[in-house]
């Protein structure tokens, strides 16, 4: 009988490749009991990577009838098993609530069996939660792939967001390191979810009191640099899911080697891919919330994303003709693709301009990237000029100018000759 | 002018209504804690009144609404003085009829003003992240905090709705105040004088309930498991965990 330290510290670990850790989206309310949902989430401590920690990120066991190369809970690794009882994981849950260590439970696992008896046993431990404790907090369920869809409909409706991991951006590339698994087993189920999703909304437009189901949405994740797609396929593949089944977030995780068992996957030593991660995230948000089309960003033509600059650049100096925006005249949606402006910036200066033309010590007080900007925009007391400045020059620029610490990153990764 | 109120959001209240009842608009709002005064300066003590307070409360929530009225008392808590002018600026330009004054972010005032609304919330956010209950063998779940702004008030809803079943106290050590949840309704409440000589070890005083200290192993536990070595990045960790925080988290202590 393994003690309850031994199994946390294995079912933690076997958890952490799993990126989400998000609490915000659900609107669960505490209905004489404890807990709610925060809409915004709380993240309650940050790892030494730098990582949020919102939610008590478990696996229920890692014992797995799968063998896939990338997971480190496969039935091939060497590794101590271990699994939770249910009332472990409700003790758990219960104390760490209480005390405001975490904003609830993301439950994940190896499957042992078969799909159902796994789905069982994680449902068993949600409803215990909800009806047991009164508990309304956050809970994060991963959808065993394969399980019925009257288990996956039951669990929806005592969760806040499920999701599924795609692991790899492309069936060819699944097939390679996971010959038992296939895209279609995440498909069906997300679609699934989806549909269920949208009729019990539509139902709780006719009937008041119709439960909640799944409030925060779905999510999934792909693996980064185990396989070799570029980032215009793993952003294609991205832009399909948000499209087709609305998911909220599709978290982008490179890849950490933990075994030297397949020559196909990177080995132990070789450092994740963190700037191209970091890359693909911005690129994701230039999509969901500054009305890039993907085509702008990646296309045929240009298949990687740029590392020593980030994606908003990369298209601003591809396309000076959009160049300079007036940042007194052009609307919201025009001067958000300016580089070195977000949305919050945008939305001051559009209602700071209302009191009189805006000048660059104005702009750099606002609290935009003044030295990215500056090339891109024009401003009160922006000296008249004929024709653009060279994006070549912009670009060097502005690698030149100080804080680039993707350039730091990049290089060290770089051998020196001498 | 200096105007010296007792230090309370009424008494601020009352020198924007004072100052406009004697013609006064360049006044600077102190409180006798504030000692790097110009001594040759003008000063006029004001007398807190709080029917004057709610006028002053009133009119500008008639003005602005609710909502951003709100934001008057939330930079207050900044305890910051020159957020105080801020807001002093700001409310004189709502009376006096430019009531969208809040958007002109070209103005000194009103950028700062915005910036100390959104380093409060940033605070009253860490507050709800990062207080950790301790539970005493009575069943209390304690918690101390030094916050950088006085945002006790602003977190007791949140914490009144989420652990509505447990009675709690969350008490801040730097102004002395707590708040303190018996299952029904929040009380504020202050620790004895004899108490206050005891709270460099508050946990020695307090008998614990006698799986805390397992629970507590067990986060630890938990916060080392879930780190991802190879992706170590200690500046953005200390980004988002400040060294100051450390002292009441139990994963950091």
């Amino acid at each position: 009988m393994q003690r309850i330290e031994e199994k946390l510290k294995i079912l933690a670990d076997a958890a952490k490749y799993d990126v989400s850790c998000s609490s915000s989206g659900s609107t669960r309310k505490n209905r004489d009991g404890i807990g709610d949902a925060s809409a915004s989430g709380i993240c309650h401590t940050y790892t030494e990577d730098g990582r949020c920690v919102s939610l008590l990120k478990i696996l229920l066991t890692n014992h797995c009838i799968y063998d896939c190369a990338f997971c480190v809970s496969r039935k091939s690794n060497d590794v101590k098993r271990a699994a939770f009882t249910v009332e472990e994981v409700v003790d758990l849950t219960m104390n760490f609530y209480r005390r405001n260590y975490i904003e609830g439970l993301f439950l994940s696992s190896g499957i042992f069996k078969n799909a159902d008896f796994t789905m069982e046993r994680m449902l068993r431990i949600v409803k215990k939660l909800r009806q047991e404790e009164r508990y309304n907090g956050y809970i994060h369920l991963k959808t065993i792939p394969g399980a019925s869809e009257e288990m996956v409909k039951e669990a929806g409706l005592y969760v806040d967001r499920m999701s599924i991991n795609l692991e790899l951006p492309t069936e060819a590339g699944l097939k390679l390191v996971a010959p038992e698994k296939d895209h279609e087993s995440v498909r069906k189920p997300l679609a699934f979810v989806n549909e269920q999703m949208k009729s019990f909304k539509e139902e709780k437009k006719l009937i008041k009191h119709t439960p909640i189901f799944v409030p925060a949405g779905q999510s999934t994740q792909m693996v980064i640099g185990a396989t070799p797609e570029n980032d215009f396929e793993i952003m294609q593949v991205a832009n399909d899911f948000y499209k087709n089944y609305n998911l909220k977030r599709v978290y982008y995780s490179g890849y950490i080697p933990i075994n030297n068992g397949n020559s196909l996957l990177p080995q132990i030593g070789s450092a994740p891919p963190l700037v191209r991660e970091n890359r693909l995230y911005q690129t994701d948000w230039l999509l969901r919330f500054y009305g890039f089309q993907l085509d702008e960003i990646l296309n045929p033509q240009h298949i990687h994303l740029d590392l020593d600059i980030d994606p908003k650049l990369s298209w601003a100096l591809r396309n000076p003709h959009f160049f300079p925006v007036d940042v007194n005249a052009a609307d919201f949606n025009a001067i958000i693709r300016i580089p070195g402006i977000g949305r919050q910036s945008a939305l001051k200066i559009i209602q700071a301009r209302k009191f009189g033309r805006l000048h660059a010590y104005q702009l750099q007080k606002i609290g935009i990237a003044y030295n990215r900007a500056k090339y891109f925009l024009r401003c009160a007391d922006s000296p008249f000029m004929l024709g653009h400045p060279s994006m070549e020059y912009v670009r060097i620029a502005i690698l030149n100018a100080g804080n680039q610490k993707s350039r730091q990153q990049v290089s060290a990764g770089q051998l020196t000759l001498f | 002018m200096y105007y010296l109120f007792d230090g309370t959001y009424l008494g601020f209240l009352c020198c924007v209504f004072e100052s406009f009842e004697r013609k006064e608009a360049t006044v600077v709002p102190i409180t006798s804690e504030d000692h790097q005064i110009d001594l040759f300066k003008d000063r006029r003590t004001i007398v807190t009144d709080n029917a004057k307070a709610l006028r002053v409360q009133k009119g500008v929530q008639e003005r602005i609404g609710n909502a951003e009225a709100m934001d008057f008392y939330r930079a207050f808590l900044s305890e910051d003085r020159k957020a105080w002018q801020a807001s002093f600026f700001i409310l004189h330009q709502i009376f006096t009829g430019r009531t969208a004054i809040r958007q002109h972010y070209g103005n000194d005032h009103v950028l700062y003003f915005s910036q100390i609304l959104k380093k409060v919330s940033r605070e009253r956010h860490r507050m709800k992240a990062f207080i950790r209950f301790s539970k005493s063998s009575d069943g209390l779940f304690f918690a101390l905090v030094e916050p950088d702004f006085n945002v006790l008030p602003l977190i007791s809803d949140f914490f009144r709705k989420r652990y509505a079943d447990m009675p709690w106290l969350i008490y801040d050590m730097k102004r002395k105040y707590g708040l303190l949840f018996d299952t029904r309704q929040v009380g504020e409440v202050q620790l004895s004088p004899e108490e206050v000589q005891d709270t460099t070890m508050p946990s020695v005083a307090i008998a614990m309930d006698e799986r805390d200290e397992l629970f507590q192993r067990l986060w630890k536990q938990y916060y080392t498991s879930t780190n991802i070595e190879a992706r170590k990045n200690m500046k953005l960790h200390l980004q988002h965990v400040p060294r100051r925080y450390w002292k009441y988290l139990v994963e950091k202590k």
